[in-house]
């Protein structure tokens, strides 16, 4: 048997397409998901010169606009040979995907964002989210981790976009997803029974009605805190920023007391790996995540 | 030279609203070979036909075009019309300027020239057709019966009642089906299994049927009244003829109350060797390959079983003296059985609420909870648990820690009329029968509420929507018009979420105890089956009637009927009474011994000596026919020498399909009524 510190590094390059959140808000996504590529030996390339995916205003109110900014990236990506690629945030996965498939089925929209972008994109990309990631790379993380997450009790949450829409995405149950608790399971974590797994944080809403996002991160994170969770694992920085940025606020509006971190799967599966807590970021979140003895 | 006739109809508004009939029959008229031309307001009514029979008389007509409808739809009508003039049939032609015209198109002027031109193909074909003659072929008359349900079991005992013998074959250890699994049936609230138990024993007992359970059908061949059927005995390593069905070897058995039992869907359990349900037929018991630890030791082993020291105890428990009705060393036989007719009735599956199996068709709904909570059952499993023989004895217990529910959520629709989860069909029986299950829950728990989400409530049928008030009204039970879009457990109970369409507003309920009423499906391997018959099958893998109004209970291949809910979702009223309508079937063809059959086979051309045939012996036909009717003919001389051989059609297997024509590299090959010249013609016609 190998040990886990003399496993050969990997030499697999997976494409990279961080998004503006990941070099924005969510900072600590983009750190911890480079920490973990690094321990497991994969080379993250990010896609050179790649534009905005056009997510929330975008799509929303131009599709044509919609269907070029993502076809760029994928094209570019394509130009670099990047024929996976890891989409760390799900409104960025889920324009890619949604603009593949439009381009696939709809040869008139092809023809028409190729003249706009002045690039040609014949297709062979597949992006992916961080749950597939870890999942793909299970065999690798669980030949590195010693005690893992000695038995942390996360409720993992995957808000309405990892798995929506369904024919899009094609990623595991639609309504009652699993496989971000197989991940925590191999991290060596307690999965918690938890209700809200697929439930809206209030999303977009964080600025233009953050009445509506109280009310709705409220229910997730009581429902967590009563299911026993003493982490929230997300892979959303939508949902990360509504649940732990406005948690002081859900607090103070509903007078009660929550205090629950809410971490990305990244950040997890690095302090699974024994990497340290300032690689992943951990203290740049709101409700920071006390150190558990061991 | 012919003497055709042409008749077009007017099909009220249908035909002549676009075509302009008189003018067609103008034009008609000047087609070589047309003596006589006429249109008519209904040719198939009653003086319409007249009008035909009067003009081949009077005319002396060898050839008759009748333009109207699709042949599917009167062929038969106009050609019996020709006979009973004194025409061959088989003169009689129909050209389609109804379905294949004027429904079609908008444009008199064109419609009014293709009608012209359809009609002129289909003189120039009539002018080469020939008199033929129906083939006659013999009738077996015996049935074969496929599954032991209660539609199989109803169609086997009406054909066999009439006198005729019935072979009947089961695939699970006992017959019953479905319908002994349930407790009460709406709209009566009957005990299912009283009323279908002395059906089994009659179906078993009866002198005409040969029952055949634990048994699979292989392969059938031949055609309509001249069937092989080939049926496979699965072995049950059991010797049934030796067996008394005593029960010793099922209590012997150490993984006894250790497996799941089918018949209970998994709530209650069975060991290796069992008897399926109490009052199971036959009740004698068989055993489970797959788990006997015998059996299993010995594949490890890689060893004979009956060299196999592992276990044993049901042999030895076996009080059948001095050979054990144990017998491990069975193997599957294969019989063969000649039979004139087939009812399919091999029944639906029911899809369990899950998440889909590989290979399944339904992306299904795992928010439901069906594989993750215990407590989240489908409505087969609650007739089960209000079953008096049932893994409670009847007591509505939870199944996760035995306690009574008392709040219990019934969602309907689970799988139907659902595109994106699962089927787009309404399965039909889930609204009566939940209206049943709270009812029933109801009458078992006093104090329990039985909260039923429903999308709509279909209850047409006799008594079924009195039995749906009655479960509202007098039993309380609460319907919510809305969907559930989500079952979660929080704290030992379900959390049901969903929504009041009627209020507008979202709902949670904490239940103890979750029915999904879900979808009924077709048979995991319906579509294998349905080749096995050459039977048609449609998307959702139903089985197809030959007619959706006017042929229900006949499949598209001749000689094969389907019963129950192989073709569709249904009851089980209806189920019986397509049982005993295809079984009335069954009996009209075997109410004659011979069978005529129409003579459009294809015929391998037979040529003077020395040639004999310009058929090679390639035998390229024998490998294209899909009805297997191309046998070899060695062509002897009168020395008795065998000088060449060549390909002869089976004219009773023919099915007419044309496929060994176009195979054929000689062109020795021609179909009757649509032979090269006859095709030829309505081309250059154009």
């Amino acid at each position: 048997m190998t040990l886990p510190n003399q496993t050969p590094r990997s030499t697999c390059t997976l494409g990279y397409y961080p998004g503006c959140a990941l070099h924005g808000t969510s900072k600590e996504y983009d750190i911890s998901v480079r920490a973990v590529a690094a321990e497991l030996g994969q080379e993250l390339r990010e896609i050179e010169d790649w534009n905005c995916c056009g997510a929330s205003a975008g799509h929303s109110t131009n599709r044509k606009l919609a269907a070029c900014l993502s076809l760029r990236n994928l094209a570019l990506a394509r130009q670099q040979n990047l024929k996976t690629v890891l989409t760390p945030c799900p409104l960025c996965s889920k324009q890619l995907l949604s603009a593949a498939a439009e381009v696939a089925a709809n040869p008139q929209v092809r023809s028409e964002a190729e003249q706009t972008i002045e690039m040609s994109f014949g297709g062979g990309v597949r992006a992916i989210n961080y749950i597939q990631y870890c999942t793909d790379s299970l065999d690798a993380i669980s030949s590195r981790i010693g005690e893992g997450l000695r038995g942390l009790k996360a409720a993992c949450y995957y808000g309405c976009l990892l798995t929506r829409p369904p024919k899009v995405v094609q990623f595991d149950d639609a309504e009652h997803p699993t496989s971000m608790e197989n991940v925590v399971r191999a991290l060596k974590g307690e999965p918690v029974e938890f209700s809200c797994k697929t439930d809206c944080c209030g999303g977009g809403f964080t600025q233009s009605h953050p009445e509506a996002v109280l009310r709705l991160s409220r229910k997730i994170l009581e429902n967590a805190k009563a299911a026993g969770a003493e982490v929230i694992a997300v892979a959303c920085p939508m949902c990360q920023v509504n649940l732990d940025m406005r948690q002081a606020a859900i607090e103070k509006r509903y007078g009660i007391s929550l205090g629950l971190p809410i971490v990305y799967l990244s950040q997890l599966a690095g302090l699974a790996l024994g990497i340290d807590r300032k690689k992943l970021g951990l203290g740049l979140h709101f409700v920071s995540m006390p150190e558990r003895g061991a | 030279m012919s003497r055709i006739g042409v008749f077009i109809c007017h099909c009220g508004e249908n035909i002549a609203a676009t075509v302009d009939c008189p003018r067609v029959a103008r034009e008609a008229a000047s087609m070589p070979g047309v003596v006589h031309s006429v249109d008519y307001e209904y040719l198939c009514s009653d003086p319409g036909q007249s009008l035909i029979k009067d003009a081949i008389r009077e005319h002396r007509l060898s050839g008759v075009v009748v333009a109207s409808c699709s042949p599917r739809m009167h062929e038969t009508t106009f050609r019996r019309a020709a006979a009973e003039a004194g025409l061959n049939p088989f003169r009689c032609e129909m050209a389609n300027i109804r379905e294949q015209c004027s429904w079609v198109h908008a444009d008199r002027e064109q419609a009014t020239r293709k009608a012209v031109d359809l009609i002129r193909m289909m003189v120039h074909k009539v002018a080469r057709n020939e008199s033929l003659c129906p083939i006659k072929v013999p009738v077996n008359k015996t049935a074969l019966v496929v599954g032991g349900g209660i539609a199989g079991i109803q169609a086997a005992l009406d054909i066999a009642n009439a006198g005729h013998r019935v072979i009947l074959v089961e695939r699970e250890p006992s017959i019953g089906g479905h319908m002994a699994q349930l407790s009460e049936t709406f709209p009566t609230l009957d005990c299912s299994q009283c009323i279908l138990t002395p059906r089994m024993v009659e179906a078993a007992s009866h002198p005409n049927i040969t029952l055949h359970v634990y048994s699979e059908i292989e392969s059938l061949t031949g055609f309509i009244g001249n069937f092989e059927v080939k049926i496979r005995n699965k072995a049950k390593s059991v010797d049934l003829g030796l067996c008394t069905g005593c029960g010793a070897c099922t209590l012997a058995c150490p993984l006894a109350g250790r497996i799941g039992n089918e018949f209970d869907r998994g709530l209650g359990k069975r060991g290796a060797v069992y008897i399926p349900f109490p009052q199971a037929v036959p009740h004698k018991p068989v055993i489970d390959r797959a788990k006997c630890l015998r059996f299993q030791a010995a594949q490890k082993k890689g060893i004979p079983v009956q060299d196999c020291s592992v276990c044993g105890k049901c042999a030895d428990a076996c009080p059948i003296a001095p050979r054990k009705a144990i017998d491990f060393s069975q193997e599957d036989v294969i019989i063969t059985e000649k039979v004139g007719a087939v009812v399919i009735a091999t029944g639906y599956e029911l899809y369990t609420g899950g998440r889909p199996r590989p290979g399944d068709r339904y992306a299904g709904c795992g928010e439901y909870g069906y594989d993750d909570y215990p407590d989240v059952i489908n409505g087969m499993q609650f007739e089960r648990l209000a079953s008096a023989s049932g893994p409670t004895q009847g007591r509505i217990l939870r199944p996760s820690d035995g306690l009574e529910p008392q709040t219990v959520v019934f969602v309907k629709c689970v799988g139907s009329r659902d595109n994106a989860k699962g089927f787009t069909y309404c399965s039909k029986v889930c609204c009566m029968y939940t209206a049943k299950h709270a009812m029933l829950y109801r009458h078992k728990v006093h104090a329990g509420r039985a909260i039923v989400f429903y999308m709509d409530v279909r209850s047409p049928g006799k008594g079924f929507d009195e039995f749906v008030r009655r479960a509202i009204e007098d039993d309380d039970a609460c319907y919510i018009r809305g969907r559930v879009s989500k079952i979660t457990r929080e704290g030992g109970k379900l959390l049901v979420q969903g929504a009041d369409t009627l209020s507008g507003e979202q709902v949670e309920v904490m239940a103890d105890m979750v029915v999904l009423a879900t979808a009924m499906t077709a048979r995991h391997d319906a579509d294998e089956l349905a080749r096995k018959f050459r039977a048609a099958y449609d998307k959702d893998c139903w089985l197809t009637e030959a007619h959706p109004k006017l042929r229900p209970v006949e499949s598209a291949t001749a000689g094969v009927f389907l019963a129950g809910a192989c073709q569709g979702p249904k009851d089980i009223p209806d189920s019986v009474a397509q049982a005993s309508a295809a079984a009335g079937k069954v009996l009209v063809l075997f109410s004659s011994d011979e069978l005529q059959r129409e003579p459009l086979v294809a015929r391998v051309n037979r040529t003077a000596p020395p040639q004999y045939s310009t058929c090679t012996g390639c035998f390229a036909c024998k490998a294209a026919c899909p009805a297997g009717a191309i046998e070899v003919e060695d062509i002897t001389d009168k020395a008795g020498n065998t000088v060449k051989s060549v390909a002869r059609v089976n004219e009773g297997v023919c099915q007419g399909c044309g496929t060994c024509v176009a195979a054929c590299r000689s062109g020795s090959i021609e179909l009757c009524g649509f032979t090269d010249e006859q095709v030829f013609a309505q081309i250059d016609a154009l």
